[in-house]
């Protein structure tokens, strides 16, 4: 699972791992699933948008519907597409040394 | 140069991704979704593997282009559809380095792999058999790629595009938000430069603007179009899409890519660096 480092830029399906070098104690994660009746979405995209609308980042879903973005403090809006013209959104805070937590039911 | 010589959608690639002469490439960092599920007839790149020498940080050379291309089963004069996740970052990338070892004919797939998928078309695991060929790349291109002494010169006389997110521009983030933050290089920016983010660009299913819109962005945003343009951002795939848009869609005749970018600048000694908005 790729790294931040000088040779990648992409964005892992579900989001990069957190771990114990890049651990939520100097990340400010914004993380969570989505679902549609219980299931988990395997096709679709998060997209992080800044306090002004702005975009900031993007992820495919994972496998498990996942996804998780390492934002700066501050409040974020999260967008979900997903085929079938699927949208949701919601307003996280995001804080360094904790983990943001948003579960999204389609 | 028109929009249509360098972009097809969805419908023309369903209706000719297999006809003779035209290849389909899937181009990304990570080549897992390729083997999961690819466009029918699509051959994949890996950004990485394929594109990067595995010791310099360099691309591979022309040898080492032509050996690629001639074991995908690409000759010059095939007409090489790319695309890709990532709203086409690596994609974009794959075209610019395409026309930067000469390959005439090269079209990116509007929308990508996430338009694909958002309008549920067909992705298979088959992947296809295509004859060897004999691949004869160019010599670099070298009017559309920057290198950082160029870019240091650059400062204050040229357009300098930093397509990065707003935070990283002002240097509090050191990368994409999608990735953990590392703590390698500087924060913030090269002196003049605008940011105009790459999303910017493009809509969200990951289609470009219009020509219109695109040109009212970038002069909005400062970019003065009589002068010579290098676009950065982290590794260079970004900038790449923001490339893409300068010089194939709004025809801006000297535009370059640094892919040196900012994990090169913000780690240079003593060169000049903005931090803040």
């Amino acid at each position: 699972m790729s790294q931040a480092s000088a040779d990648g830029c992409g964005a892992p399906a579900g989001g990069a791992p957190v771990t114990a070098a890049t651990d939520a104690g100097t990340q400010a994660v914004v993380q969570g699933r989505v679902t549609q009746n219980g299931a988990a979405v395997a096709t679709g995209y998060a997209r992080l948008l800044n306090s002004g609308g702005d975009f900031v980042a993007e992820v495919p879903l994972g496998e498990d519907g996942g996804f998780r973005f390492f934002a700066a403090p501050g409040s974020w809006t999260l967008r979900v597409l997903a085929p079938g013209n699927i949208r949701a959104e919601r307003t996280v805070s995001a804080q360094t040394g904790k983990i943001a937590q948003i579960e999204v039911a389609v | 140069m028109s929009r249509s010589d360098v972009l097809v959608d969805a419908e023309w690639v369903e209706a000719h991704g297999g006809d003779p002469g035209v290849v389909l490439v899937e181009v990304d960092e990570d080549t897992s979704a390729y083997d999961k599920g690819h466009i029918r007839n699509a051959v994949k790149i890996d950004w990485k593997k394929d594109l990067q020498d595995p010791v310099r940080r360099d691309f591979v050379d022309r040898a080492g282009f032509d050996a690629l291309l001639s074991e995908r089963g690409i000759s010059n004069d095939d007409t090489v559809v790319l695309y890709g996740g990532n709203n086409n970052w690596f994609a974009a990338y794959a075209y610019w380095y395409f026309k930067l070892y000469g390959h005439d004919k090269v079209q990116l797939l509007d929308g990508g792999r996430k338009k694909w998928e958002l309008e549920s078309r067909e992705l298979v695991t088959e992947v296809p058999q295509r004859a060897k060929t004999s691949y004869h790349a160019s010599e670099q291109d070298s009017s559309l790629r920057a290198f950082r002494d160029e870019v240091v010169s650059a400062i204050g006389g040229q357009n300098l595009v930093d397509v990065r997110s707003p935070d990283e521009f002002a240097g509090r983030l050191l990368a994409p938000a999608h990735l953990p933050q590392e703590q390698a290089q500087r924060g913030g920016h090269i002196p003049t430069a605008k940011n105009v983010p790459w999303s910017k660009a493009a809509d969200e299913d990951g289609t470009f603007k219009s020509d219109d819109a695109l040109a009212a962005i970038y002069g909005d945003a400062g970019v003065d179009f009589s002068k010579d343009t290098i676009a950065y951002c982290r590794i260079g795939e970004r900038s790449a899409h923001t490339w893409f848009v300068l010089h194939e869609l709004l025809g801006q005749p000297n535009v370059k890519n640094y892919d040196g970018s900012w994990t090169e600048y913000g780690s240079l000694v003593g060169v000049p660096i903005e931090v803040g908005p």
